[in-house]
């Protein structure tokens, strides 16, 4: 237990953080715990959440991706154009989904590699073209013709309470879970996970033990690019519609999640638990917010007090471990 | 074709080179190892040691026009995962270990590259990871960070990472650097373990008696250059120094009386819990005392209950005859105390920025021009005078101290603390690492440092080396000082006796 803590002093901070939070709005809300708004706020979180499993396996290998968001519109715009002529289901869909953010995925990693540059940069410049591109050939415009498959709501579970109101989970729900736990098992229990912390911790050493850096870069990217695109082919099937911006600016909102939650920036460090409580704290927070009725400016600054307070306090605690090393001395 | 009555050859270079970027880090060296060889390395900081591991280890290409035979096969292209395919392994210099990861995944982790992806396999890695420990007679706690572990035990952990896999050929660059003597015995024993069966082992350090006693044969290289091969028998450390520097060392005892002096550091009944007991002494101007014991005698304890990284329990610390009670490092330095940690490598330099900036990094304030800026003619004059003073070699001083040695950077982070002109300067085994040539250079600045009046409290494991340069000698055992000697009139041999008995 106390290897736990010492472990993942961020994680478990996090935790005690949430059952707090929880605690508090149950008692101050009469709202909060209720089965309507849990399974709403799964709904809704579900699409950030594959984001932030996709973006926590570059963090890990020591990147950063800013471009994941847009590049899901992409996705979306691309796979529409595909669902027009060829009839579709959602397996196809994922699949098609998926290969068009792998490319993406895939440019990142080909440019951040072959150019040398660091990934910031990289996937700033991927963020903008991408961007610009998609504008160009929408003009800006929403795409409402699409399948119905795409847009039908398929749920995983129902609920009605005895007011007669209905409690749901969406599908995206179920894919969510699903990218979790591959995300999981890839980082946790393949030997290219083990890689990828390994990049990030120590990138010389690891090319020295002979990683293969070409590759870690194109697992890593390549996931993230595929994350974004199955996000983004689930978030059509919550807002029914292609809007090319809808998604502009929601990295940030998943990058702070998925740093909150104890990746490290620079690599090395990170758990898909901690993407879970980093997601599940933004958004209980703002739902705890809105219930209350306070201002959603309040919102953008308890999150950035959050960050801070999270980075620096591990931070502090690594500084603050007693200095074994004076008692070990060399030997004569 | 070789002949058949000579042993076979674990490695075979010729007309090695390795350029960077316009320096020559090797040139045209050959080099042997025979199957179940101890070879040493040797030579001084910055000779290409740990360059032509790394050639061999394909992780530099070498310059055109080099000939690699591995296990008699001829090689073009290496590749760090073929390297180790072939049976080759290294202890890095800087460890090359994951921080963030745990001790056996560490230990573990080189069979997870290379091969197809795959399950981890947790637990046999654990086991595996436990069985090297104990061949190496040492327990760790395997799922410990990397980075909770102090510098000695990381290096165990580099060195059981060699261990785990079925090596052939094994490259040691200072893997005793920081180890304590029993480890060091420790790893000395599996080198021959290791030999027994058939392993070759090159081993480099600057210990130039562990060299002598590990090793059948020695390479010394100079600037890049081959100097010759030696059998170590019959070779002495004095003459082995003098292949590896070109030059002749001189080996007389220095000591001075300064009893006349005023005392600048009086130490009176410091005490630190478990640590450090009762202890009392005195450095006058000019002095050079040496501060020799074994593990664990708590001299690096009271060197922090000094300056303040630990707070005494009792006694009093006098500097100049004020009594000071520094509550960190900084208020130490202010107080006119320099501290040079025993630890160099992880803490003192700056890794990514240029060997000027580290240079000057604690002495900002004398390098200011007349508006309050950094003067960039002063900021040179001084690295220019320290980087000579401690002859580091070097490319240009605006290179990032990444591009060093590692017997370099320590030496930069001398220059760093030497440039803050104390009033006492208090060196933790300032040679570790150091080869012999530096040694000398760094004695050297010792002496004139205390002959411009500084007062030099010096640690160090190895009594030839207090006993040789030191005015006075504290033996500490056990947080007391036990002992304390005349190098003028103390025989070495029977200080060691006592030393390490
Ligand atoms: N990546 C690099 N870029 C530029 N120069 C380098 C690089 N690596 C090594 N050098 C230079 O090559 C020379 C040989 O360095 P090397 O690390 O092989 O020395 P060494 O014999 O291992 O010394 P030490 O005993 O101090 O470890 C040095 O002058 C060093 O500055
Ligand atoms: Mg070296």
């Amino acid at each position: 237990m106390r290897r736990l803590v010492a472990g993942y002093p961020v994680e478990v901070r996090l935790l005690a953080v949430l059952v707090a939070l929880c605690i508090g709005l149950s008692l101050t809300t009469d709202t909060f715990l209720t089965l309507g708004n849990i399974t709403s706020l799964l709904n809704n979180n579900a699409v950030n959440l594959i984001w932030a499993v996709g973006l926590l396996v570059v963090l890990i290998a020591g990147g950063i991706d800013i471009s994941f968001a847009v590049a899901a519109s992409v996705v979306q715009y691309l796979s529409a154009q595909v669902f027009m002529v060829v009839e579709g289901n959602w397996i196809f869909g994922i699949l098609v989904a998926s290969a068009f953010g792998l490319c993406l995925g895939l440019i990142n990693a080909a440019l951040i590699h072959g150019f040398r540059v660091v990934s910031i940069v990289i996937t700033i410049a991927t963020f903008n073209a991408y961007f610009g591109l998609l504008m160009f050939f929408t003009k800006g415009r929403n795409i409402y013709d699409l399948p119905d498959w795409w847009t039908d709501r398929i749920y995983i579970f129902e609920h009605q309470a005895a007011d007669g109101t209905w409690s749901e989970l969406n599908l995206s729900v179920g894919i969510m879970l699903v990218c979790v736990v591959l995300t999981a098992l890839l980082i946790r229990a393949t030997t290219i996970g083990r890689q990828l912390y390994a990049m990030g911790d120590n990138p010389d050493g690891a090319r020295r033990a002979g990683v293969n850096i070409w590759l870690m870069h194109c697992v890593a990217y390549g996931w993230l690019g595929v994350m974004a695109g199955i996000a983004g082919l689930c978030q059509v099937n919550i807002a029914q519609e292609v809007v090319p911006n809808a998604l502009y600016g929601r990295e940030l909102e998943v990058l702070a999640a998925v740093v909150l939650g104890g990746a490290r920036l620079g690599g090395g460090r990170g758990t898909v638990l901690g993407c879970i409580l980093g997601v599940l704290f933004i958004a209980i927070t703002q739902n705890g917010l809105n219930l209350l009725g306070i201002s959603p400016f309040a919102f953008q600054m308890i999150i950035g007090t959050a960050i801070l307070i999270a980075i620096s306090s591990s931070n502090l605690s690594f500084n603050f471990r007693p200095r074994r090393r004076a008692a070990e001395g060399r030997l004569p | 074709m070789t002949d058949a009555s000579a042993p076979p050859l674990a490695l075979r270079l010729r007309n090695l080179s390795k350029t960077f970027s316009g320096v020559h880090a090797l040139e045209h060296v050959d080099f042997e190892v025979r199957a179940g060889e101890v070879h040493c390395l040797a030579g001084e900081n910055g000779c290409g040691k740990s360059t032509l591991i790394k050639v061999v280890t394909g992780v530099h290409a070498p310059d055109p026009g080099a000939e690699i035979e591995i296990f008699g096969a001829r090689q073009s292209a290496i590749t760090p995962t073929h390297a180790r395919a072939m049976g080759i392994a290294v202890i890095w210099q800087d460890l090359a270990l994951f921080p963030h990861m745990s001790v056996a995944e560490n230990i573990a982790f080189d069979t997870m590259v290379g091969a197809r992806p795959r399950l981890v396999r947790r637990r046999r890695d654990r086991k595996a990871a436990a069985a090297v420990l104990d061949r190496l007679g040492e327990r760790l706690d395997l799922d410990a960070p990397l980075n909770t572990l102090p510098i000695a035990q990381r290096q165990i952990v580099a060195i059981a990472r060699a261990l785990m896999g079925e090596a052939r050929l094994v490259f040691m660059d200072e893997p005793t650097a920081s180890l304590t003597q029993s480890e060091t015995d420790g790893l000395l024993a599996v080198v021959r373990t290791l030999s027994e069966q058939g392993v070759a082992v090159v081993f480099v350090s600057h210990r130039l008696a562990e060299v002598l006693d590990i090793a059948e044969r020695v390479t010394v290289l100079r600037d890049g250059k081959l100097v010759g091969v030696f059998p170590t028998e019959g070779m002495t450390q004095a003459r082995l120094g003098e292949l590896m520097t070109g030059s002749l060392l001189s080996h007389e005892v220095m000591a001075h009386d300064r009893s006349g002096e005023p005392a600048v550091l009086e130490v009176e009944g410091l005490s630190l819990a478990g640590k450090v007991e009762d202890v009392s002494l005195t450095v006058r101007r000019g002095e050079v005392v040496g501060l020799t014991g074994l593990i664990g005698a708590g001299r690096t304890e009271l060197a922090h209950a000094i300056i303040g990284m630990m707070r005494p329990d009792r006694g009093t610390v006098r500097l100049d005859g004020k009594a000071i009670a520094p509550k960190n490092i900084r208020e130490a330095i202010h107080a006119g105390i320099a501290y040079v940690s025993e630890d160099r490598l992880s803490l003192g330099l700056i890794q990514p920025q240029s060997i000027e900036d580290n240079t000057v990094i604690a002495v900002l304030d004398k390098i200011l021009d007349a508006v309050g800026l950094i003067s960039p003619t002063r900021k040179r004059a001084m690295v220019s005078e320290w980087i000579s003073e401690l002859a580091v070699k070097i490319g240009h001083p605006s290179d990032p101290v990444s591009s060093l040695s590692g017997g370099n950077q320590q030496r930069v982070v001398l220059a760093k603390w030497l440039a803050t002109e104390p009033r006492l300067l208090i060196l933790d085994s300032p040679t570790v690492g150091v080869d012999v040539g530096a040694r000398a250079g760094i004695f050297r600045t010792v002496r004139r440092l205390a002959e411009a009046g500084l007062a030099i409290l010096m640690i160090s494991d190895e009594v030839t080396e207090v006993v040789m340069n030191a005015d006075r000698v504290l033996h500490m055992a056990g947080g007391r000082i036990v002992g304390e000697y005349d190098p003028r009139t103390t025989d070495v041999a029977t200080m060691e006796e006592r030393v390490y008995a």
